[in-house]
């Protein structure tokens, strides 16, 4: 094979796009908020570093995590960080988590045709103070839920959530009520226990989950380990 | 390639702002393209990673009283279900609603554009837009956009001046103006409950009934359908949403299970 044909060969297999793993989940409580995600982060079957926050603050009231390429994600995070601080310039206030819901929503559609590779959960308290989760595809679609995860251990989580934590869909009508019924500590051991056993089953989830909970006090950060292998 | 991005025209900003750093926020937005020789493949492959939710049962009918539309809430990834609480019905202004099926970003997105472009009508003319002009405003934007892999067939049910109107729009670029429509993948499931069912004066209960039915034939038979069925009525006085049932609950509702027998056998086989 001639060297030429070698190098056109190469240059067809570039993708602009990688993906390095990870796991996010988020539920919403009726005063608080629970954001966890894992911090290893992943190319191929190779570990870059065991210590990576997925976890961005966008406002005070805001949590975004994100899971896939994390140089798509971290381009998105700046981005969102802008027009937030343009808003509050030009409204002398911080953005509510909804309305941040809804920009995310339109800064993922508005790269369509190149998309982010991004998978996100959002979480915050509204503006009643109620804990709000919102969850997203890779190009803006979003929707609110009682709590969601995302990335490559999603699969393995989502089914113990809904067999905990499932509340009638917000479409029924006669509407039913739909608070999760955990308090704040047993939403943090739940999310504790899920990332443990999705780090038992996925090869991309493991190391620690940092665990961020937000609400009328403010914000805290915890960090549980989690299997290195 | 020039892109139509007279969708996302908002109204100018009332200072022009001439600093450098807030160039790319402050200016009119549109759509970035990536830098390939070969965009159709890379569409193609953009478009497997998203992997947009199709798998959908959606239908809206004409009848005396105005429009009944209906939408199931299940949303899928290939096997996968992504959600079961899709709001697949859009509000898009109180005389206006918007069915969701094929790309759930595509729908959302070009739907709170047609509700933004509604309301400067209203604004500029002093009087609702027709539901034959939203649907138009709404076909354009998609047949402009045609080709580049946006996946929308929705329907545009309202009542304006004339009575009540229904539209099918896809992205195609299709745009039809019609009495009966149904969308997605359990359509064909959905046309054979709703077409025998019809007629044009059923009252506003019949109606209903008739379109949940249809909803819950559907889920039942497709895989890709499912989760709660929602039933919406368009009437003289705007939209209401009459009720959203669990197809699962429905089935029990519809085909309740005979009590005794189950135990009478288990009884029998022991002795």
């Amino acid at each position: 094979m001639a060297p030429v044909e070698a190098a056109t060969k190469q240059h067809a297999n570039w993708s602009p796009y990688d993906n390095n793993g990870g796991t996010v989940v988020a539920i919403a409580g009726g005063n608080y908020c629970v954001v966890a995600a894992d911090t290893r982060m992943s190319t191929g079957y190779s570990i870059l570093t065991r210590d990576y926050s997925k976890i961005c603050q966008l406002a005070d009231k805001s949590i975004m995590a994100s899971s896939g390429f994390q140089a798509d994600v971290k381009a998105l995070q700046k981005h969102l960080a802008a027009k937030h601080l343009i808003y509050q310039h030009q409204h002398n206030k911080q953005m509510s988590c909804p309305a941040m819901a809804q920009l995310l929503s339109n800064t993922l559609y508005y790269k369509r045709f190149f998309p982010y590779y991004a998978f996100n959960v959002l979480g915050g308290l509204d503006s009643e103070g109620k804990g709000c989760v919102f969850t997203y595809d890779a190009v803006g679609s979003y929707e609110r839920v009682g709590y969601s995860a995302q990335g490559s251990g999603a699969t393995l989580i989502t089914p113990v959530l809904d067999n905990q934590l499932k509340t009638p869909s917000p479409l029924l009508l006669p509407a039913k009520d739909a608070i999760t019924p955990l308090s704040e500590t047993e939403a943090v051991d739940m999310v504790k226990d899920v990332f443990a056993s999705a780090a038992e089953r996925d090869i991309y989830t493991g190391d620690r989950v940092e665990i961020v909970v937000v609400n009328s006090e403010g914000i805290r950060r915890e960090y549980v380990e989690l299997r290195k292998d | 390639m020039r892109l139509d991005t007279s969708g996302l025209n908002s109204l100018a900003p009332a200072h022009v702002v001439n600093d450098e750093l807030c160039e790319g926020f402050m200016s009119l937005p549109s759509f970035q393209l990536p830098n390939s020789a070969d965009f159709d493949t890379f569409q193609k492959k953009a478009v497997q990673m998203v992997k947009p939710a199709k798998g959908t049962t959606t239908l809206a009918f004409i009848f005396k009283e105005g429009v009944m539309v209906a939408a199931d809430s299940r949303a899928s990834m290939g096997g996968y279900i992504s959600s079961q609480s899709v709001k697949k019905i859009i509000e898009i202004n109180p005389y206006l609603i918007g069915t969701l099926a094929g790309g759930a970003a595509d729908c959302q997105f070009w739907h709170r554009n047609l509700g933004i472009k509604c309301r400067l009508h209203e604004l500029a003319n002093k009087r609702r837009i027709s539901v034959t002009g939203a649907s138009k405003l709404l076909a354009n934007i998609l047949y402009s956009y045609r080709g580049m892999g946006l996946s929308v067939g929705t329907m545009i049910a309202g009542w304006d001046e004339t009575g009540p109107g229904l539209y099918y729009v896809d992205s195609e670029g299709g745009r039809l103006k019609g009495t009966r429509f149904s969308v997605g993948s359990g359509s064909p499931y959905a046309y054979g409950v709703l077409d025998s069912g019809y007629r044009y004066d059923m009252s506003c209960e019949e109606a209903a009934e008739l379109a949940r039915r249809s909803i819950y034939h559907a889920t039942f038979r497709d895989g890709a359908s499912g989760g709660v069925a929602s039933v919406y009525y368009v009437g003289p006085n705007g939209w209401k949403k009459l009720s959203g049932d669990d197809v699962g609950e429905l089935h029990y509702k519809y085909y309740p299970v005979p009590k005794g027998n189950v135990e009478q056998e288990m009884v029998e086989a022991s002795s």
